[in-house]
């Protein structure tokens, strides 16, 4: 449980008394928080006591009278605007000075409660106004602890998701009420598009999969001298199916010289995501070149197709999770957003490099180097 | 049909579009669909809908935002309902309901996704005013 303190601040004991009545036993949950809210309730019967109360131990929320005796209510909400403190102000105001309120929350209260209020009104305000605190002290952490870029690809996950569960439950509703009528026939289409989007949420978990074996470095990693020609070999056959499909040709040219440690697992991902989205985004009837060739520093992995090419201002978003390239050529590609990420991850982990070179309408060639020593030697121990 | 009433419905997925679209021609409208702010943006020099339905997060995740804004300044008397699951998905909150919301969110209604199609209507006839 955690206890947030909140300052009452007005001259009629009688209000104090009964916030802290009406809040003693209130708690406020939040499908993010791990614990309720509750409230510890602080009481000052004029706006410089509440001050001292503010300088020596700072409340999270200040319910303020704005009619007090000496120093009036704005006024302290300006103290707390002025010095920047992490305070939230409601402000307590009679229906007669609504408009007194609405100024306060233009000058940084957070919300108002006019007087005379019922138990559920400050209830209600209070839990918002427990969110909004909580959102933000959210914010702030994950931004001090760079998660903020984890939590952004939380909330585009779930939204990836769901929105395949939404589209099925959807078509399963409309079939459930005969919405088409009667004839099974009038379905079809509500059904293959149920299906393919089961299929790309299944390609999405697998990629996510993937991703995370990456990133809790959990998976073990196996270095072998493999043969890449192979794992190419391997990639494209799985590939075949979607370049007839798309009747798209695949060529592999092999020309290498020098051994290659590596995980076979690693490989694979790789050269199944450039492949795939080679014959993806290509046109009919176009062709996929897999090249692979080294020098005696590098590993040189060309994957080149002669799709519709991608825009250059969209290529530093490439490799960014879930950053699909939306437009009328690519609209009807299905995939999940992680590929070119977990790509990169990868490529980053051999210490290699990845770069892409394209031209609208004529094709694109992701161009993946890999140090051939440094993995040989890393692994090797030298 | 006499005084059927046009809809623009904008959303980037395809299976929404394709139900919404369903479920308002079963109701009697004529739905234009875009799949986009890009496309709607375009479809909007040309048409004036009577009505029109926004997704909020598409090309940018405050796409639904700028096409209500655009549209209101083009045709200020067109009600929109801005349609979206980010309550959903996100717990972040925000609504049309206080004067500051209002201020900056150009929608006349703001609707969580996956409504029963026949919520959607009223609120629909409400705002057509039919």
């Amino acid at each position: 449980m955690e206890t947030l303190d909140v300052l009452v601040v007005d001259d009629e004991p009688g209000i104090r008394s009964g916030v802290s009545r009406i809040l003693r036993n209130f708690s406020v949950s939040y499908p993010f928080m791990d614990d309720d809210i509750q409230f510890n309730i602080i009481e000052a019967a004029t706006g410089e006591e509440a001050l001292d109360i503010i300088n020596s131990k700072p409340p999270a929320i200040v319910l303020l009278d704005n009619k007090l005796p000496g120093m009036q209510g704005i006024e302290v909400l300006d103290y707390i605007n002025n010095n920047q403190l992490d305070i939230l102000v409601t402000m307590i105001t009679s229906y007669a000075s609504l408009d007194l309120a609405v100024k306060a929350t233009n000058i940084g209260a957070y919300d108002f409660v006019p007087k005379p209020f019922t138990p559920q009104e400050l209830k209600a305000s209070l839990e918002n106004i427990a969110k909004h605190y909580f959102l933000r002290r959210m914010t702030r952490k994950l931004h001090k602890e760079g998660k903020q870029v984890r939590f952004q690809f939380l909330t585009v996950l779930s939204h990836e998701l769901k929105s395949p569960l939404n589209a099925i439950e959807g078509y399963l509703q409309m079939m459930q009420e005969k919405q088409a009528g009667d004839s099974i026939d009038a379905y079809y289409d509500m059904i293959d598009r149920s299906l393919s989007r089961i299929k790309s949420m299944r390609s999405l978990i697998m990629d996510l999969l993937d991703l995370t074996r990456i990133e809790s470095g959990k998976k073990k990693r196996e270095f072998v001298e493999l043969d890449l020609g192979l794992v190419a070999k391997s990639a494209i056959d799985t590939m075949l199916p979607l370049a007839v499909q798309f009747d798209v040709s695949i060529i592999l040219e092999n020309n290498l010289t020098e051994p290659f440690m590596a995980d076979p697992e690693e490989m694979e991902i790789i050269l199944n995501n450039l492949i795939s989205n080679a014959v993806k985004y290509n046109k009919n009837g176009g062709s996929v070149v897999c090249s692979l060739s080294n020098t005696s520093n590098d590993l040189k992995i060309v994957i080149s197709d002669t799709g519709y090419g991608i825009d250059i201002n969209d290529i530093p978003k490439l490799f960014h999770e879930f950053s699909r390239i939306h437009n009328t050529s690519t609209k009807n590609v299905s995939g999940s957003g992680l590929g070119l990420s977990i790509v990169k991850r990868i490529v980053d982990m051999y210490k290699g490099n990845i770069e892409v070179q394209s031209a609208i309408n004529e094709g694109s060639s992701f161009i993946v180097t890999l140090p051939l020593k440094n993995i040989v030697e890393d692994i090797a121990g030298i | 049909m006499k005084n059927q009433k046009t809809i623009l419905l904008v959303d980037d997925d395809s299976d929404y579009l394709f139900q919404i679209k369903f479920q308002l021609e079963r109701f009697g409208y004529k739905v234009i669909s875009a799949d986009g702010q890009k496309e709607a943006e375009v479809l909007l020099q040309t048409i004036k809908p009577d009505l029109a339905i926004f997704d909020l997060m598409m090309e940018n995740e405050d796409s639904g935002f700028i096409l209500c804004y655009k549209m209101k300044r083009r045709y200020p008397d067109v009600p929109i309902i801005l349609a979206t699951a980010v309550s959903a998905e996100t717990g972040f909150s925000f609504g049309i309901n206080s004067e500051e919301e209002r201020k900056w969110i150009k929608a006349d209604l703001y609707l969580e996704k996956g409504v029963r199609p026949e919520q959607l209507q009223m609120e629909i006839a409400k705002l057509l005013k039919v």
